[in-house]
């Protein structure tokens, strides 16, 4: 590759050809401002349509500023980022971007996370000089997710998104010029769509376009009722993010002051999601070994490879563009759906509390995961299992409503019995880590060894799709792993070709699995900061006394007093789903 | 995918338009063409098959489809109704005769009468400016039309 001397505001500097100025900037430490431009470093994620023109600087000898996030450098090209042109450009620029936007700061969901917000600061824009027309279009409610195009500002991050990177193909750029705006097909809302809810839209979107439906008033609601015993579970990557709302350094863990802060917040038990994930691998891990033993005994009927079914948005995605493989994903509920009944059908009645007086409220780093509660097939007469989902992001604002001081909180620990919880449930939270969690239970199940080390460290990392082989005492085991959609996509055709060598498959929808999930504090893009919440997530298994489900001591106390045995009739009932074809979806009318 | 409320054999050509293609996605705009001369428009069942055919998102279609004026979903009249607004038609009162196209049919540019029979659009020029203005109605020119001649224009399709 050829390298290419420039200068950058009067420093000298060398890359390579083909290199941006807004790249070869960044490495000498200059930064330029963006706005469409959107980049998640190591996944292979980017956003360049460079349309907002907020990066403009000036290119010493072109007439016209340029564009720096899709200007490739040049030979002895002289680049001013900061000149008072380019500062009065870029904040025109903004200007005009604000007069097609409602002024609507102070009740906005985004304020305070908005990079558009955060621009118009940062340009110094006292006055919106241009008035004009505004552009108007009507609000779109789904289970999960709102679509408020009028904040839209045609950056496109969440058409990439939604395809390049998930490949569902729910949103498109629609019409054109002022009419613009980002919809599904034939402009039906978002719940006539193929979206997944995976929420990665919602993440990347820099304004308040997108938002997730905001549960908490129902959360106070139930709380501030006394007939009401509420009870709240917390989803393993929500305490290895939690903190950044709170100032706190990206992979800090807050476990003990979540803890401290929902039992604050009035939730009469604070119990874990994690509980629900060793029970998870008891039921999957066990499926993944019944499927297995089968198969190697010559029962042409098992299907292989077994693909996790934790995920909401991963379960939505098959159903809508592979319903031909319906058998293939376990069967095992997702663990917040999981709780849900464990949570009211044996704590509730052991304790005599009525199923209409029980509220379950989940804390949860996911969009999809307000769907799931909310599908039919998880209620009993109209009550669903799981009544509100919060996310990451909503959690933190109700504890800044509650005016409680989350820093200076003390560390608590979850109520039992289903509080208690393994390493293996907590690494949930990663790409890599279902699958890790199932071959602990499941190796010792199969070989009746102990494992010499709990941790398979080649199933860890963020590469985009894994593979490799486990050696059950003889017997090779070939796991897969992807996480992303787009990614899954790849393995699911595969599976469907028949070419797959994989006895089981973990798929996750979001990249970096739940740690990146659509309901998180906001990365704006700093791929560093999932990085440190998969660090914090390994952190914590360490940590545990106990590290594999199956020696969960409230697991197993929870199968002699009540479920009977893994893939039992009652675990069937209560622990099991099926899923539904959803590919004949139409956005037509009847 | 979708219900399909147009005809098998329709559905047919129709996906033998994709397939002379080579259902390449890339040529989405090139199958839309040829799909519109062959249906008239582009209604969202038409358009969900060549997603599908094509390997690509119906919102990515419905995207393209909106995008570019040229294609349209919505049925075109029995009698296609073309004004002229090219500058020689314009200055010799061609609005005027698309007020009164307006007015009578009681559609706007764009749209499809009731019946099915007529719709208007307008254009730029077609090389007849000594006949200015220029209405055309299927292939049959119009020339030197005045609004009060309009009537008549429609009173010959509608028997």
């Amino acid at each position: 590759m050829e390298m290419v001397k420039l200068t950058i505001d009067g420093k000298p500097i060398e890359v390579e050809e083909n290199t941006t100025i807004l790249q070869a900037a960044k490495k000498i430490g200059i930064d330029i401002p963006t706005l469409c431009y959107f980049q998640l470093n190591d996944m292979n994620i980017e956003n360049r349509p460079g349309g907002c023109r907020i990066c403009v600087v000036e290119v010493v000898g072109r007439r016209n500023l340029a564009p720096a996030c899709s200007t490739n450098v040049a030979k002895d090209m002289v680049v001013n980022t900061h000149s008072i042109r380019v500062l009065n450009a870029r904040r025109t620029v903004l200007e005009l971007i604000l007069s097609d936007h409602p002024a609507e700061c102070l009740t906005c969901a985004k304020s305070g996370s908005c990079e558009l917000q955060t621009m118009a600061q940062q340009l110094g824009v006292r006055e919106l000089p241009y008035q004009g027309a505004q552009s108007t279009y009507r609000k779109d409610t789904s289970p999960a997710i709102i679509r408020d195009v009028d904040k839209c500002i045609m950056c496109r991050r969440c058409e990439m998104m939604c395809n390049e990177v998930q490949t569902v193909g729910a949103l498109s750029a629609v019409n054109r010029g002022f009419m613009a705006v980002v919809a599904p097909a034939f402009e039906m809302n978002l719940e006539k769509s193929p979206c997944t809810y995976c929420g990665q839209c919602v993440s990347v979107c820099p304004t308040g376009a997108l938002t997730e439906v905001d549960h908490s008033r129902n959360v106070i609601n139930a709380l501030a009722d006394p007939a009401k015993t509420v009870v709240v579970q917390t989803a393993p990557a929500v305490r290895a993010a939690l903190g950044e709302e709170f100032g706190l350094a990206p992979g800090t863990l807050v476990t003990g002051k979540m803890v401290a802060a929902l039992r604050r917040l009035g939730f009469n038990y604070v119990f874990d999601t994690d509980f629900a994930a060793d029970l998870t691998i008891m039921e999957e891990g066990s499926e993944l070994l019944d499927r297995l033993t089968r198969h190697l005994k010559g029962d042409k009927s098992v299907k292989l490879p077994i693909l996790t079914s934790c995920c909401p948005g991963w379960v939505n995605f098959f159903e809508h563009n592979f319903p031909d493989l319906m058998d293939v994903p376990s069967t095992a509920k997702s663990p917040q759906q999981m709780f849900g009944p464990i949570a009211k059908e044996y704590f509730g009645k052991k304790l005599g509390i009525e199923r209409k007086n029980m509220v379950v409220v989940s804390i949860m780093p996911c969009l999809a995961k307000k769907y799931e509660c909310q599908r039919d097939e998880f209620k009993v007469n109209g009550d669903p299992d799981v009544n509100y989902s919060l996310s990451t992001r909503e959690l933190a604002h109700l504890i800044k409503f509650a005016n409680i001081d989350f820093n200076s909180l003390p560390d608590e620990d979850f109520d039992n019995p289903l509080g208690e919880s393994t390493g293996a449930a907590v690494i949930f939270g990663n790409t890599g880590g279902v699958i890790e969690a199932a071959c602990r239970t499941a190796y010792e199940l199969y070989t009746g060894k102990k494992l010499q080390k709990v941790e398979f460290n080649e199933l860890r990392g963020l590469e985009s799709i894994r593979h490799a082989t486990l050696d059950f005492d003889g017997l090779p085991i070939n796991i897969g792993i992807a996480h992303g959609l787009g990614n899954a996509r790849k393995l699911l055709e595969d599976v469907q070709a028949g070419k797959s060598q994989f006895h089981a498959i973990e798929i996750m929808a979001c990249p970096g699995g739940c740690i990146g999930g659509g309901g998180q504090p906001f990365h704006h893009g700093d791929s560093e900061i999932i990085k440190q919440r998969a660090a914090a997530i390994y952190r914590e298994d360490v940590g545990k006394p106990i590290r594999k489900s199956h020696e969960n001591p409230f697991i197993i106390k929870l199968y002699e007093e009540f479920l009977g045995k893994p893939l039992g009739e009652k675990s069937h009932k209560l622990l099991h789903t099926h899923y539904f074809d959803k590919s004949a979806g139409t956005f037509i009318e009847e | 995918m979708a219900k399909i409320k147009l005809s098998e054999r329709k559905i047919a050509e129709l996906k033998d338009v994709c397939k002379a293609f080579n259902n390449d996605k890339g040529e989405l705009i090139n199958v839309l063409h040829k799909a519109q001369s062959i249906f008239g428009y582009l209604p969202a069942e038409l358009q969900e098959v060549i997603a599908k055919e094509l390997n690509v998102s119906v919102a990515h279609v419905y995207g393209v489809v909106t995008f570019y004026s040229f294609f349209t979903m919505t049925p075109k009249g029995e009698h296609p109704i073309s004004i002229c607004l090219g500058t020689a038609c314009y200055v010799r009162g061609a609005e005027k005769v698309l007020e009164e196209f307006k007015r009578v049919l009681k559609i706007q540019v764009g749209e499809t009468s009731a019946d099915g029979k007529f719709s208007l659009s307008c254009l730029r020029c077609v090389g007849a400016c000594g006949l200015a203005p220029v209405v055309l109605v299927g292939e049959k020119v119009y020339g030197r039309v005045s609004p009060e001649g309009v009537k008549d224009i429609i009173a010959e399709y509608n028997v």
